[in-house]
Formats: structure tokens, sequence, C-alpha cells
């Protein structure tokens, strides 16, 4: 990992050995700049990238593309988020180079939530390659310069390619050999689902660690503060795929509702302590959702702060 | 047991209810019936094991048709009785006759004849 | 087989509001076999529609027919003489059906009385599950003999995604994560590599969307094509 695959931001950040520490913003729904420059102001400088999500949940939003180009004309780092459901290849291949002309450094592959989630369940979805397939594709067109077809492309794009993973998915055995596969194809860093069951994901980290994945690959740890009890019984009820421990639960209704965003910031705080000193953790990724306004202090309270310049 | 029971019952014997068809429901509305029902052996009680069961089934299915078709479901039922219960089986007679004359003649006889729409 | 569901009562009466005399069309194919569109579905919608049509005060005349294969011509053809007596025939076979129907006699309005849905099979008696999504290029035995592209929702070629939980799908809870069964089944066989690595892109010119498929036996063919 010596030399620079894309110049980001956040691959300067981990190759020079820091524990990096990135953020998330939902682009508006709608096509309100102002808002979502405002939302901007409490991340710049507190995080090494942003994740801007592409019709996250699967609810129309504006472009993740528009989003995170917006974002590098204000002088944040964006991670452009990419889902397999609204794109074919060729619109994907293109929306790459239209990102790297951009600005765009960091790509975020995902095979993206089911329609059948979102405010369009009618849609049809294309699926014309997964996840696994769009690392790959992001990989060779950078390293090889090569569309799919095999022709050159005019200028490559350089792209930090990003992953994500679930641990707390079933089948759990299979989970590490996904990652596995997920690095191999050409992840350069991963960032995880939100992680609140702790237990579960030390185990899943030896298990990386025992395989070396953690020295392929930088895996960043997903945590997203609980802003009260409700939310975390939701997320626990309806998102797919989350494990939300029920000792979670009581600890945040241990404390009065009005107590309940402090404690949940406090079991985020702890955990990131955890993951600075957790083998494989390369840094974290949080996931403040609708909460961006609160990310300075808890950059601050979790010690991230200043970011490292590099 | 001189029991006595509707009069405007008529009824079809069957060797069991499992034989009862989902046509042989339907057409009896088709062809002007009021109602239908069907009276199965007790419920774990059918010589071939399942026949009434079945028939429900099928009674079930009749009841949503009839709902599609904006027809109260209730002019099509199922009662489950044993052979030996001769007094149950005048009192279900006529309760359903009782329900059926509440309902009214059907529909299929009686058309509501759509009005013409103003132009 | 081809499997189908019957399009509701509301839908089928619309659709021949102002006729007066129709002929209902079944299918001795996959129709028949998924209890859809074979002779009994064919008398129960007819004595369904008589019932409500009655009720309206205009009665329906309604003749029934049923062919040995909506999906041949041969068969279709068996319809030349009588086809035009009717102000419109139902169809309750499968969406090829009426198509044959109207390619052959094409002065004569044909009605879709099924929704096709999908290619599969009765996991139980009354249950149908789709098994596979035509795609034109097979390859179920690369899995495990289980097809992500008709059964994961999303067709991953590398599944779960992270939506796949205590193998059920995320998209419906009645739904198995396909994923889940190939995962597993690989892994009690010890076949775990044969998942690792990238799969090529999918080319789906032999799907449809690689336009309109036609298949040929040459060996059969008689004259032009």
């Amino acid at each position: 990992m010596s030399e620079l695959k894309s110049g980001s931001n956040l691959e300067k950040v981990l190759t020079a050995g820091h524990f990096a520490f990135t953020g998330e913003c939902g682009p508006p729904k709608g096509a309100n700049t102002k808002h979502l420059l405002g939302k901007f102001k409490y991340l710049k400088g507190n995080v090494d990238c942003v994740n801007l999500t592409d019709n996250q949940t699967a609810v129309v939003r504006m472009s993740s593309l528009a989003a995170s180009s917006l974002m590098v004309g204000q002088g944040l780092e964006p991670n452009f988020q990419m889902v397999c459901r609204d794109r074919n290849r060729l619109a994907m291949m293109s929306d790459i180079l239209g990102a790297h002309a951009l600005g765009v450094r960091n790509m975020l592959c995902l095979s993206g939530d089911h329609q059948s989630f979102g405010n369009h369940p009618q849609a049809k979805n294309v699926h014309d390659i997964d996840s696994m397939q769009l690392i790959a594709m992001v990989k060779k067109m950078r390293d090889e310069g090569k569309f799919m077809n095999g022709d050159d492309i005019d200028v490559p794009p350089e792209m930090f390619i990003g992953a994500a993973c679930n641990p707390f998915a079933d089948p759990y055995e299979y989970r590490v050999y996904r990652l596995a596969n997920k690095i191999e194809a050409g992840a350069d860093f991963i960032q995880t689902q939100c992680i609140f069951n702790m237990e579960k994901f030390r185990d899943f980290m030896k298990k990386t660690v025992d395989m070396g994945l953690h020295e392929k690959s930088y895996i960043l740890a997903g945590v997203t503060p609980m802003k009260n009890a409700g939310m975390a019984n939701f997320m626990k009820k309806f998102v797919p795929g989350m494990d939300i421990p029920d000792e979670l639960i009581n600890r945040l209704k241990g404390v009065e509702k009005k107590d309940q965003a402090e404690e949940g910031i406090k079991f985020a705080l702890e955990q990131v302590e955890e993951f600075k000193a957790m083998e494989g953790v390369a840094g974290v990724h949080m996931m403040a959702i609708e909460w961006e306004h609160r990310v300075p202090e808890i950059a601050k309270r979790a010690g991230m702060l200043p970011r490292p310049v590099v | 047991m001189r029991l006595s029971y509707s009069a405007d019952i008529k009824i079809i014997q069957v060797p069991c209810t499992g034989r009862v068809d989902i046509l042989h429901l339907l057409n009896a509305i088709e062809d002007g019936a009021d109602g239908v029902y069907v009276a199965g052996c007790l419920e774990g009680e059918c010589h071939y094991i399942e026949g009434n069961f079945k028939a429900r089934r099928k009674v079930d299915h009749v009841k949503k048709i009839l709902l599609e078709l904006k027809i109260e479901p209730e002019r099509v039922e199922m009662y489950n009785l044993s052979s030996a219960q001769g007094a149950r089986f005048a009192q279900i007679a006529n309760e359903v006759a009782e329900k059926i004359r509440a309902l009214g003649p059907t529909p299929v006889r009686t058309p509501t004849v759509q009005k013409p729409t103003a132009p | 087989m081809i499997v189908a569901d019957r399009k509701s009562l509301e839908e089928i009466l619309a659709m021949v509001a102002d006729n007066k005399k129709i002929l209902i069309l079944g299918c001795k194919g996959c129709v028949t076999v998924c209890n859809v569109g074979g002779l009994k579905e064919v008398e129960i919608l007819t004595s369904s529609l008589k019932i409500a049509r009655k009720k309206l005060g205009k009665p329906l005349d309604i003749d029934i027919q049923v062919l040995e294969r909506q999906c041949d011509n041969e068969y279709v053809a068996e319809l030349s003489e009588s086809v035009n007596d009717y102000d419109g025939v139902i169809s309750m076979a499968c969406g090829v059906g009426p198509q044959f129907l109207s390619e052959m006699y094409k002065t004569q309005v044909f009605y879709p009385a099924v929704n096709t849905t999908f290619f599969g099979g009765a996991t139980q008696h009354g249950v149908w599950e789709e098994r596979c999504a035509g795609c034109g290029t097979c390859g179920i035995h690369m899995f495990g003999g289980l097809c992500p592209i008709a059964r994961c929702a999303k067709s991953l070629l590398h599944g779960p995604c992270g939506g796949s939980s205590e193998g059920i799908c995320e998209v419906n809870a009645d739904t198995e994560c396909i994923w889940d069964s190939i995962v597993k089944k690989k892994m009690e066989a010890g076949q775990l590599e044969d998942l690792m690595g990238v799969k090529g892109l999918k080319d789906w010119t032999t799907a449809r969307d690689g336009g309109p498929r036609r298949s040929i036996r040459e060996e059969l063919v008689q004259g032009k094509i």
C-alpha cells in the first residue's frame, strides 16, 4: 500500500497510519442545496471524508454524485456511494468517470436496499451486476484503464474503492469469507454496518485478523449513536440486518427520556475507544443519522480532533 | 322422531361432503337458490378422514367469490353434525331458512338493474 | 411449468361488460396443472360471471372450451369455425395463449383472465414457487443447484446481502434467502472455494434484455423460418 491509488484524503490518512474517522450525510429529498450545504458545515474539519448516500433505503433523494460534487466545491471530501439497484453497467461506468471528472476520489460499492423498502416500491430494479462485480469493475477501470468490454479508457478514474460489510447478517460463519472476497475483488477499505453487538463484532474481527484481511484492506467500524430507546427499538424491528442487543435498549430506557440521547452518545464513545485499541480496526465510520449537527461534539469527545492533515 | 323443519329446503344427498364441489354450490346460486348449505359430519369424525374439512375449504372459497360479486357470503354455509343428531338437523334447517329469509331473495333472480347514468 | 394467478372477477367483468355472448377458453397445459385455467377453473369462472350478470339483469351467454394447448397453432386452429360467433373470448391460458389466438384470428378480441407470474413448481398442494427466470444462460450448477438469478430478490451472484436474517430474505418474511441455502450447502460440502472469486459479468443478451427470443431446432424445420 505504498503508492497512492487515488490520492484521496481518506487514502492518505489511512496509509499514513492514522486512525480514520469518516462521516455520513444523506442528500435532501429535493433540490435544496442550502440545507445540504448547511449540513456540510458540521462535518467539515471533523471527519476525513463523508459518505453521500445513494437513494438510501430506496427513497428518492438528490443524486449522490451531484451531492458529492457539491461537497467537493465546499472543500470537503466525499465518499460517493453507488448501489447496483438503480444503474446498469453503462450508467455505472459513466458515473464513475463523471465522479472522477468532478473531483471525487472515494467510492463505496453497494448492492442497495431493495426498492420495496423505499418510496417507489413499484419500480423495476436493475441489478445488472452485483456489489462484488462493481468493486472489481472500478478496480479494472482504475488499474487497467479499461472498460468492461476491454476498450481503453482515455484518462482512467482514480478511486479509493470502498465496500460494505455486515457482520450481523446471516449466515454468520460465511460473513468473513464474503469480506475476504470483497477485499480480493479490490476493496481498498471497508465500512461495516452499524455495530451494536460488540461481543459479536469482537469475534468477527478476531476471525478477520486470523485470516490476515486487515493487512490487505482498511477496516472502518460503523458506529451510529442512538438518539433514544425508541430509535433502538425501531431499528431492531424494522431495519434488516441490524443486531441490537436488549442490554443496549435497556441501558437507554434506564435513563430519563431527556437523557437518552446523551446515553446513546456515551455508548458510541465507549465503542470508539474500544475500536481504537481493537486489532484490525483502522478507523471508525460515524453514521450520525440526521444528527450531523452533533458530529462536531462527538468527534471532539471521541478524541478525534483535530483531524490529521496529510 | 317426527321432527318438522322448513319446507323451503331441498336436500341433495352425497356419500360424503368431500364430494361437494365448488361448482355444485356456485351452480345452485347461479340457478337462483337463495342460499346453500352443506351439512357435514362432525370434525374429526369423517369416515374418509377429511372430507368435511375439504368441504369447508370449498364453502369458504365460494363465500369469497360471492363477496367479490357483492352478494352476501352468508348465503353459503357449512355445518357439522352427526347422523344421530336429528333434532340438531331440524334446528339447523330452521336456522338457515330464517337467516336466508332475513337476507331476502337472491339478487340473481331479482336483478338490481343499473340506472342509466346521466349523459 | 408456467404459473399464473387469476385476475379478479371485477377486472374480468369489466373486460366483457358490453358483451352478450362470449367464449371462455381454457388450456390443458401448465395452467391446468397449476389450477388456474383448466376445465374446472373455466367452469367456476363461467358460473361466477353468469351470477354477476344475472344480478345486473344483463345475462351473459357463455360457451366454454378447453384446448389441448393455446401455445400451439395446431390446436388454436380448432376455433376457426366458431371463433367469430362471440362478442369476445376470454382466455385462461398464460400470456402466450391470447397472443397465439390474436395472431391467428385478427378480428376477434381475446381477454386475458390470468396474470402470468413465473416459471416454477408446486412445493405443496396449492402452493407454487418461482424457480427459474428464463435468463437464457443456466449456471445453477455453480450455486449448489439453486438459482440466485430467479430466487434472490437482487439476483446477486455473490450473496448473501446484508439483509439476510436467519435464512429469510429482507424483502419478504415468507421468502427464503436462497443465498443462505447456497452458502450452507457449499460449506457443508466443503466447497466454499466455489463461491470465492469474482464471476464474470453476466451476459444478459440471452435474457429478455437481448430482445425477444427465438429457439430453432433446424432438424425439425420444414421450409423457410
